[in-house]
């Protein structure tokens, strides 16, 4: 899901990393007004945390690798804005140093991985718990959330990869970037992310934020409501 | 470190660093697993050469952007072409290590800066 050099055009990576660019700007604006000094140890852990679980390459048998991110965990403890500053850095220490994913496309990476999926776990977190304290509804919502933001962030980034041969063609109408379409690339990682990886997201997902309500749920932003524990 | 003057660990942050040197241990698996059941690269992030063995030809644009930079420790080894699996993965444990301790602290360095209450 990390987008190398390359495979997006730049009338596709430059406006992303003018979203994203604007999005950091508003994150930063958030998290310090919704984080206190207590919170700065969790951030990093946070950004680590998803650091270290992206490096775990599942296998599709025969197929392709991917894996899980751990974003949707840490927007339901954290907040989504905490998660997007944790993310972010993961994701741009990841381009810069190991190569995974192309400084051309961090914008795009960031915003895919460290901006949508957390703030759509977030929310579905939010909606699938409908206000329950009930341990098996807990974990349902955030099974789902982990599932589902993982798979939707996979299309996503699909949808980048396969409109490149509609808008980048040369002359001859060879595609310049990515060589596949929306008709492959959107089932390809939809499928996998679905079968695999999304699972994997979901679990992870569960297990943290249950352990988190269990020992420290004053610290759970997702049970806050203006300031106050609910 | 800057991270141990101001900030004191609690028993939880305690347990959660230790999660993560253990995770970072574990890491590994992510070399393992992919080799036993014969998987590649993920979907959309082959080489130049791999995409070419593929489609039969490189498109022009990536052929030129993919070689936009290349990182100091690419692919999360110290030496890509070491045959032994063993070396490789301590290669990336130690890149694990590296690259989380530098993300923390990043993320640290940055939420300080930002946090004023």
């Amino acid at each position: 899901m990390h987008i190398p050099d390359g495979y997006l055009s730049p009338q596709t990576y430059v406006p992303l990393m003018g979203v994203f660019v604007v999005t950091a700007a508003v994150a930063v604006k958030k998290v310090k007004k919704e984080m206190s000094i207590k919170h700065i140890p969790y951030l990093g852990m946070a950004a680590a945390f998803s650091f270290i679980i992206m490096m775990f390459n599942l296998p599709v048998p025969g197929g392709t690798t991917g894996h899980a991110v751990g974003a949707a965990a840490i927007a339901i403890i954290l907040g989504p804005w905490s998660a997007v500053l944790s993310v972010s850095v993961a994701l741009i220490i990841q381009a810069l140093i190991f190569g995974d994913g192309g400084i051309t496309a961090i914008g795009a990476n960031c915003f895919n991985i460290g901006v949508f999926m957390p703030f759509v776990a977030y929310y579905l977190f939010k909606l699938l718990r409908f206000k329950s304290h009930r341990p098996g509804r807990i974990f349902f919502a955030s099974f789902t959330a982990g599932y589902l933001s993982l798979v939707l962030t996979a299309i996503l980034t699909a949808a980048q990869f396969g409109i490149q041969p509609m808008i980048a063609t040369s002359p001859e109408g060879i595609p310049l970037y990515c060589p596949y379409g929306l008709n492959i690339a959107v089932p390809a990682m939809a499928i996998e992310h679905l079968l695999i990886f999304g699972i994997v997201e979901g679990l992870v997902t569960a297990m943290i934020v249950r352990y988190f309500i269990k020992n420290e749920s004053g610290l759970v932003y997702v049970f806050k409501k203006g300031g106050k524990n609910e | 470190m800057f991270l141990r003057r101001e900030v004191k660990m609690n028993k939880l942050q305690k347990r959660i660093l230790v999660f993560l040197i253990i995770l970072v241990l574990l890491t590994p698996a992510g070399i393992f697993l992919p080799m036993v059941f014969n998987a590649g690269d993920a979907w959309g992030e082959w080489s130049a050469e791999t995409l070419e063995q593929t489609i039969g030809y490189v498109p022009e644009g990536l052929k030129k952007n993919s070689e936009t930079y290349s990182a100091p420790i690419p692919d999360y080894t110290l030496n890509e072409k070491d045959e032994s699996t063993t070396r490789q993965s301590l290669y990336y444990i130690v890149s694990g290590i590296l690259g989380a301790a530098i993300t923390l602290g990043a993320t640290m360095l940055i939420s300080k800066l930002i946090i004023r209450k």
